[in-house]
């Protein structure tokens, strides 16, 4: 028994580091290769030089497309963030017939296969007229944002102690009031995590944009054009560890955040209890 | 006598105090979740809808002739093109599904069970290149998997292989692999919260009555944790089935799938009606799959105790 033990002791930790080397490394080459001096991606590395990102602020084409997606991120995180919230608050605060229904509904773009939704999106909007714009991918974005703004803000409004809301009711405050002086600022971290988390699905997110796009393509359509030229990788590459780099350091200030929303709910409720 | 009426009447109050209160308690909950969810309604329900009339409609040239007719079904099940596409699309997603939760079901067992006070490390580390471009992880594994690859390079090196193969791109091994290097995460975190969820001292008396550690985990653990790994299969399947970029980049002319299909008769072909027929059988099947799977898995778990 206690062989057996050990065996799967020491087989689960070795699995695991083997298995995030698999996880990591598509994502690792990205880096390497971008300093690489020779443009076609391949071992032995020929020498290393930073021409490929020296050469980025020089494509109007790219500056064009980051701008665009700065836009579109910008505003799917505001809209899905808003809307999370007023979603999550629903959800955790009050009890009503088809909760569960709604909440369902509104979680189902995750377990959709994307290219069905954004076609379906594209066929409505072609139909009412609409022309294809950035609007229309802020729209689609907005659609794939919310269930992940919903799942950090649902955990950072359950748990948080409501007899303080109860308290600031009782003490004559209004609801809006309570909200905005009590509610608020226990929930700001769990907030601002959903929208750093929207803001990079959106930076991220290709199939939408791509079909519902007009003539102003985002940073990841405008990669998926580059992708034909083998001559364009490297800069593709430069361009990619970039966005990895951005992603990674908005996600580990959202994950931050998030954790610390936790801890702080989680600590008043435990010295009021 | 005063007192005694008052505990009487308090009650009723109390009750249609309650009553009212609970009413508009449900108004405020529907009121303030009415925004997302008409968002969604427009933006999702109605469009899906919209799609399952296109698939029941036909289109010459640009116009729509709105007859009911079944003729774009006849074309998406018969046609040996779109059958072949659809079920190779399934086969890909079967496949990547049960890799990505076998692969996946150790690591949040690990995390799980002994990750001890860096559980939250552990699963930050997993999701982090999840977050990256999808579009570039599937480009990286084009560079991995090439003629002149990583893995190529690597293996003559080691003196395994003496020329580059050509197996390892432009197939459905190279798309099952990418995919399941994609989703990896989406699997993890199912899994991991049903293992948190295991009643520990169950695993304790168990050892206590004298059951090794597979049987342990054979009796307890892994039947406990199904609903995990349910929602992990599911979570797996039914997006995979619909992807068009890694089939289209690593995929070569063997690995095209049924999106790929799709996605040609939103544009190039423009034959919505068609494209629609086509996004709906897809749907209708992989939904009987993932149902198959789960009463399958379901009834495994039943077996096994």
């Amino acid at each position: 028994m206690t062989a057996m033990r050990k065996l799967l002791a020491n087989w689960l930790p070795a699995y695991a580091f083997l298995y995030i080397a698999f996880l990591y490394l598509p994502v690792l080459l990205l880096p390497v290769f971008s300093v690489n001096a020779s443009p076609i991606p391949k071992f032995p590395l020929t020498g290393v030089t930073l021409d490929w990102y020296a050469g980025l602020p020089q494509t109007p084409a790219l500056l064009d497309a980051a701008w665009n997606s700065l836009v579109v991120g910008v505003a799917a995180s505001l809209l899905s963030t808003l809307l999370g919230i007023c979603a999550a608050r629903a959800i955790t605060r009050y009890r009503f017939p088809g909760r569960r229904a709604v909440s369902g509904l509104i979680m189902a773009p995750l377990v959709l296969p994307e290219i069905i939704v954004a076609i379906s999106l594209l066929l409505v909007l072609l139909q009412l007229g609409l022309s294809l714009s950035l609007f229309t991918v802020v729209l689609g974005h907005v659609l794939i944002c919310i269930p992940y703004s919903m799942t950090v803000l649902t955990s950072g409004f359950e748990g948080f102690d409501r007899s303080l809301e109860e308290a600031s009711a009782d003490l004559g405050e209004s609801a809006f009031g309570t909200f905005r002086r009590v509610t608020l600022p226990m929930v700001a971290p769990a907030i601002v995590s959903s929208l750093l988390v929207s803001f990079t699905i959106s930076l991220d997110e290709f199939v939408m944009a791509f079909f519902l796009t007009g003539t102003d393509p985002t940073l990841p359509v405008y990669v998926w054009g580059q992708l034909r030229f083998a001559a364009k990788l490297p800069g593709v590459l430069a361009l990619g560890t970039l966005l990895l780099a951005a992603s990674f350091l908005l996600l580990t200030l959202a994950e931050m955040l998030r954790r610390r929303a936790e801890r702080r709910t989680k600590l008043t409720g435990g010295v009021l209890a | 006598m005063t007192a005694a009426a008052e505990g009487q009447a308090t009650p009723r109050i109390r009750r249609a105090v309650q009553k009212s209160l609970l009413q508009s308690e449900q108004a405020q909950g529907w009121a303030l979740i009415s925004p997302t969810f008409l968002f969604a309604l427009v933006l999702l329900v109605a469009p899906i809808l919209v799609v399952i009339a296109h698939s029941f409609w036909t289109q010459d040239y640009l116009t729509i002739d709105r007859t009911f007719t079944l003729e774009q079904y006849r074309i998406a099940l018969t046609e040996p093109i779109y059958r072949d596409l659809l079920l190779r699309s399934l086969y890909v997603s079967l496949l990547v599904s049960v890799f990505t939760v076998v692969l996946a079901y150790p690591i949040a067992y690990f995390i799980s069970f002994h990750g001890g006070r860096r559980k939250g490390l552990w699963l930050f580390l997993i999701t982090i290149p999840f977050w990256t471009s999808y579009l570039l992880r599937v480009m990286s594994w084009k560079v991995i998997l090439g003629y002149n690859g990583v893995l190529n390079s690597g293996l003559m090196g080691l003196g395994v292989i003496d020329e580059p193969s050509t197996a390892l791109l432009y197939n459905t091994t190279a798309v099952v692999i990418t995919l399941t290097h994609a989703w990896a995460a989406f699997a993890i975190l199912p899994i991991y919260v049903s293992l948190e969820k295991v009643d520990r001292t169950l695993i304790e008396a168990a050892t206590d009555l004298g059951d090794g550690p597979l049987r342990r985990f054979l009796r307890i653990t892994l039947p406990l944790s199904v609903p995990g790994i349910v929602s992990a299969l599911l979570i797996v399947m039914i997006p995979t089935v619909g992807d068009f970029v890694t089939p289209r980049l690593v995929g070569g002319k063997d690995g095209v799938m049924i999106a790929n299909a799709i996605q040609a008769q939103f544009g190039k072909a423009s034959n919505w009606p068609l494209g629609a027929a086509l996004s709906v059988t897809t749907m209708a099947v992989v939904t009987a799959m993932a149902a198959a799977s789960v009463f399958i898995i379901r009834g495994a778990a039943r077996l096994a105790r």
